[in-house]
């Protein structure tokens, strides 16, 4: 038996040791989304702006048009309400993950 | 002209074309650490092996200046040649002559040999070395591309192919290697990816070196794109030999047969496996037992760690191994090491070569991650792979073989020819821990001391069902046997096993979990 340092993983309640590979050590861990927010999916420019704070919006509504994969991609509110923070500006560069708009009932 | 005459031109002009790029291009190659294509050809081949094809051929572009450009043999370099004896097909891509770009010709000589290879029932091995398509050439180069991905499918478990990553190989290109069924990698000269840092920056604002993108590590660890990875080329070569050594020349044929050498005498099986098992030990030192002369070639040795392949013999045969890694996540099944196993299963089925299954596994990784990358999917390729298997299958579970896991690691349900179980074997629906919290829950929860009560019930569970008498006493398990009889057991079970006969459903293909 080698001594080296190992880690636990729990499999049906029982502990073993053992080493982990690259990538489940880099694993992200999983977090709840927030339905509100409106996240870049693909990264990319925004070409315009459709709404301003405050704003009431019905959900499928047009809310900007972002540039990605050479193609202009109208971005919808997935549900409705209304415009309570815009993060973005036009010609703005986003990447993934970027919050561009927070919505709030 | 006399005949000396005729000779001494056709020397002068093979002498200007195998210079390829010309000596320039070549000193930059050489200042990128890297061999010619030539070179890496001769050094893979048996000594006065290589015959080269089309040599002269030229190239078809008209466009932007290319009719006033010579690029000799267009960049690739063609031909057959044996590897200790045995016949190859070969190609590899020439960097010095205009970045080993990929025009009309180029292409056709690639088919050319690819054809030759599918014909002449042999393997063949592609050295990728290449900027990419030849944008001179347009949609002729994307032709040329499609030929080859066309090629590499139908010779897809007809011949082995092997893809070797010496230099770029970028955009399309990448997708010849990946429809191959061995891809070796070094480090700091393999290059692979769809889209290079450059478009990443432009597009998405990422900063990501070559190598962090696309080089060899990332190949070989993180994304299981390749099968070796080697610090230099010439390591490379040796394992493409090493590689060629256990595999047949076709789906028609066998592997070749060595003089069969015991393993050697400092690996035992029952100093290797310790009895508890939730403590890990290194399933590699298993297969060692086994194997002759303890020789084990592991295939993507650093990616999914936690499932062990590769190639070793017994008996003087071929055997593909597959075993589960207690020492890397428990030797659970996740999505990477169910893909790894199930395409290593099909490789070892379409080419004759039995498979040896060494079990002990807790069962599947659990994780939000694991169920949204579809471990469900992924899993699934395992038991298709095993259950489409008709070579010799035989498995031996060492100690843990719960649940889901059982089923999936060749079990008799799934057709295992032989089903062996050392005495250390739990074959059972889950560890005892996670069945007894289950089972005696109310007990558990009502007794005076709860602790006290799992810790018995646990036992209980442990003394009824963590062995390998209860799968044995319905036939599930065909023997319990001793460490010490395995090689010899198994020697047996793969001879016997030789003319076995195992047919599918007629059906046109089926639709595996891909």
């Amino acid at each position: 038996m080698c001594t080296e340092d190992y880690s636990e993983i729990i499999v049906h309640d029982c502990t073993y040791k053992t080493k982990l590979t690259t990538n489940y050590k880099n694993r992200k861990k999983w977090e709840a989304k927030n339905p509100n927010h409106i996240i870049v999916t693909l990264p990319g420019t925004i070409r315009k702006i459709e709404v301003e704070i405050g704003q009431k919006v019905e959900a499928g509504e047009e809310l900007l048009i972002l540039e990605a994969m050479k193609m202009l991609n109208k971005i919808v509110a997935p549900k409705s309400g209304t415009i309570k923070k815009i993060n973005i500006e036009v010609d703005q560069a986003v990447p993934k993950d970027y919050i561009m708009i927070e919505l709030e009932d | 002209m006399s005949l000396k005459n005729n000779i001494l031109d056709l020397r002068k002009r093979k002498e200007k074309a195998q210079l390829g790029g010309g000596e320039k291009a070549i000193q930059k190659q050489v200042a990128m650490g890297k061999l010619t294509a030539r070179e890496r050809i001769l050094a893979i081949v048996d000594e006065d092996s290589f015959c080269e094809y089309d040599l002269f051929v030229e190239h078809q572009g008209r466009e932007f200046g290319m009719d006033k450009k010579v690029l000799q043999g267009d960049g690739v370099v063609i031909g057959t040649g044996t590897i200790y004896g045995e016949p190859i097909c070969i190609y590899a891509q020439d960097f010095t002559v205009a970045g080993g770009s990929l025009g009309l010709m180029h292409a056709r000589k690639i088919t050319k040999i690819m054809d030759h290879a599918l014909k002449l029932r042999v393997p063949l091995i592609g050295i990728n070395d290449s900027g990419g398509a030849r944008i001179q050439e347009g949609v002729d180069s994307l032709a040329g591309y499609g030929e080859i991905f066309f090629r590499n499918t139908l010779a897809s478990g007809v011949i082995p192919q092997l893809s070797v990553i010496l230099g770029p190989c970028a955009g399309g290109a990448v997708y010849s290697p990946a429809l191959t069924d061995f891809v070796f990698v070094v480090n700091n000269i393999s290059k692979m990816f769809i889209t290079g840092p450059g478009v990443i920056k432009s597009v998405l604002g990422e900063e990501i070196s070559m190598e962090e993108l696309g080089g060899a590590k990332v190949h070989s660890e993180i994304n299981g794109n390749a099968h070796f990875y080697a610090e230099t080329e010439n390591e490379c070569f040796e394992q493409i030999k090493k590689l060629v050594t256990f595999i047949p020349w076709s789906c028609d044929k066998k592997a070749k047969s060595f003089p069969a050498k015991p393993p050697k005498p400092e690996y035992k099986i029952e100093e290797v496996v310790p009895e508890d098992p939730t403590i890990p030990y290194d399933i590699r030192d298993c297969i060692k037992c086994i194997a002759d002369d303890s020789d084990f070639f592991e295939i993507q040795k650093d990616f999914a760690g936690n499932i062990v392949i590769g190639f070793g013999r017994i008996n003087g045969e071929t055997i593909g191994f597959v075993a589960n890694q207690p020492l890397v996540l428990a030797g659970v099944l996740d999505c990477d090491s169910s893909d790894k196993a199930a395409r290593f299963i099909r490789f070892c089925d379409a080419f004759n070569i039995p498979i040896l299954t060494l079990e002990d596994m807790p069962g599947y990784l659990p994780g939000v991650d694991q169920e949204h990358a579809g471990v469900i999917r992924h899993g699934a390729k395992v038991l298709y792979a095993y259950s489409e298997a008709t070579v010799p299958k035989i498995t031996v579970i060492i100690r843990k073989a719960y649940g889901g896991g059982y089923i999936a690691m060749n079990s008799r349900h799934l057709r295992a020819d032989f089903m062996y179980a050392l005495p250390t074997a739990e074959i059972a629906v889950m560890g005892p821990q996670g069945a007894a919290n289950i089972i005696f829950r109310k007990e558990i929860a009502g007794a005076e001391d709860p602790e006290a009560m799992r810790v018995e019930k646990v036992q209980e569970y442990k003394d009824k069902f963590a062995n390998p008498y209860v799968a044995a006493s319905k036939g599930y398990i065909d023997s319990v046997i001793e460490p010490e009889e395995i090689r010899k057991v198994l020697i047996h079970s793969f001879e016997v096993s030789k003319g076995k006969v195992a047919s599918m459903p007629k059906k046109k293909h089926g639709i595996p979990p891909f």
